[in-house]
């Protein structure tokens, strides 16, 4: 069965119509990469996976529990839809750190303010310098993230989406507002985490990424979903002419 | 020659007195009411943030000395009757509202600032990570945004501090009120012109703590940026 199904989903925003009807599953393990133009909805779909917009109409299945459905929307409280999302975790572009709190403290704050047991906040907090460790930052851990560059605040943010162990990891572009260098250390985490079998989503306009790292790949246009399959199918000998040609402006450069 | 200093003195103590009261309850008063007023600017309810902008408008339009002299002479000289009393009290209670009235309209503009300074993907982590809005506000977004306000609202206190003077056009008797009286007569002395320099060195030092304080406030806040 099928980690995360998602049936039908439909977002407008005002008179425009930015995701229309977007099925589709994923396997527990497998990572999925999202490719496509600006504007394609690729952001919007992430979002509404983790209720940071509220979809129109369509379905959010995790682990055959229905976490959301548009013709019953009316039901979820705040407080239902807070619990509901944790099954989500979420990197951002900009990666949004708390700049007011070290990397440490970036990463455990959550776990902590979601457990009244002050003894347990000793171990929030070790998992939090493992998973740091895990990103290659146990000597960053009390810096706060003015202190770090891009590559290491984004792979803090990752180490502070794992720490509340979602079952889908997304990731919204998560290299777009890194130079080249600091890319790739991002990537190599996140590659290694898909070799770890983490559930992940990854928005990317890294293609080769996309090729050696995604086992299935969805190309997104105009809010639909063009064509989708294995990763170096669709990368490689795309069938549809809308994705070669997407495809051709990443070759040329 | 002692006494008559300290005569001088007391006399400005006593008005300096006076300028702190109206400096402290105007911030103590200005602080929250303009917190209340920068949520009604940023209301999603038009016609509030319409009503709130407004009065924004005209309060920072108009000067402090013109807004003093109506709400102190205007209700006595409509009604019959002043609602202020003739004494010290009334001048005081009636500056005292003034002050915090426009102040709270200049903090709320402060207050805006720092609210919509603090980028909107802050609450989205906080949301993401599963925290509530209480968590959100209170662990995530306050202290970003107290960090924003702190320069421009030093600034805005620091000429509180200088502004509380405006409040002798109703005869509050405040410190350069003090020390002006005796260019004329005061506690029987004539013609003495250092009063009013001295009051001078009363505001200089005020300010002068007022600063550091702030200063300190800030360096506090200077770990994160």
């Amino acid at each position: 069965m099928a980690l995360l199904e998602v049936r039908e989903m439909e977002k407008r925003f005002g008179s425009t119509q930015v995701l229309g009807g977007i099925s589709f599953s994923l396997e527990e393990g497998k990572a999925l990469a999202v490719i496509g133009s600006s504007g394609s909805g690729k952001t919007t779909l992430l979002r509404c996976l983790n209720f940071l917009e509220t979809p129109d109409r369509g379905l959010i299945k995790v682990k055959g529990e229905t976490l959301f459905d548009a013709d019953d929307k009316a039901s979820y409280s705040e407080e239902a839809i807070r619990q509901k999302r944790l099954h989500f975790g979420l990197v951002f572009q900009n990666f949004n750190l708390f700049p007011q709190y070290t990397a440490l403290e970036n990463v455990a704050l959550a776990g902590k303010l979601r457990e009244k047991d002050k003894g347990k906040w000793k171990e929030i907090e070790e998992r939090g310098r493992a998973l740091l460790g895990q990103m290659g930052l146990s000597q960053r851990t009390g810096h706060y993230p003015h202190e770090l560059s891009g590559g290491q605040q984004q792979r803090v943010a990752i180490a502070r989406a794992l720490a509340l162990s979602p079952d889908v990891l997304c990731f919204d572009e998560p290299t777009s507002a890194l130079d080249p260098e600091l890319t790739n250390e991002v990537l190599r985490v996140i590659r290694s985490l898909a070799q770890q079998k983490t559930t992940m989503i990854i928005v990317t306009h890294e293609m080769a990424f996309a090729r050696d790292v995604a086992d299935e790949v969805i190309f997104m246009d105009e809010g639909a979903i063009v064509e989708q399959g294995p990763a170096r199918q669709v990368i490689e000998s795309p069938s549809q002419e809308r994705t070669r040609q997407f495809l051709s402006r990443y070759q040329e450069t | 020659m002692l006494s008559l200093f300290l005569i001088v003195v007391n006399a400005l103590n006593e008005g300096f007195l006076q300028t702190l009261k109206l400096f402290a309850v105007t911030l103590l008063g200005a602080l929250p009411l303009g917190l209340i007023i920068s949520f009604g600017s940023m209301s999603r309810f038009i016609p509030l943030r319409l009503l709130t902008r407004g009065v924004i408008w005209v309060i920072r339009g108009t000067p402090l000395m013109l807004q003093l002299i109506i709400l102190y002479y205007v209700p006595g000289k409509v009604m019959g009757y002043s609602p202020w009393g003739t004494g010290e009290p009334g001048r005081f209670l009636a500056a005292s509202i003034a002050f915090i009235i426009n102040y709270a309209c200049y903090f709320s503009e402060i207050y805006r600032g720092g609210i919509q300074g603090v980028p909107k993907g802050q609450q989205e982590a906080g949301m993401v990570l599963g925290m509530t809005g209480r968590q959100i506000f209170f662990k995530v977004t306050l202290l970003q945004m107290v960090k924003r306000i702190v320069p421009p609202m030093s600034n805005e206190i620091i000429t509180l501090v200088k502004d509380t003077s405006l409040a002798r056009i109703i005869s509050f008797q405040e410190v350069i009120w003090a020390g002006q009286a005796f260019m004329k007569t005061s506690h029987g002395i004539s013609g003495l012109l250092w009063p009013l320099f001295f009051a001078g060195v009363y505001y200089l030092i005020f300010n002068g703590v007022v600063t550091l304080l702030l200063g300190k406030l800030e360096k506090k806040l200077d770990y994160f940026k």
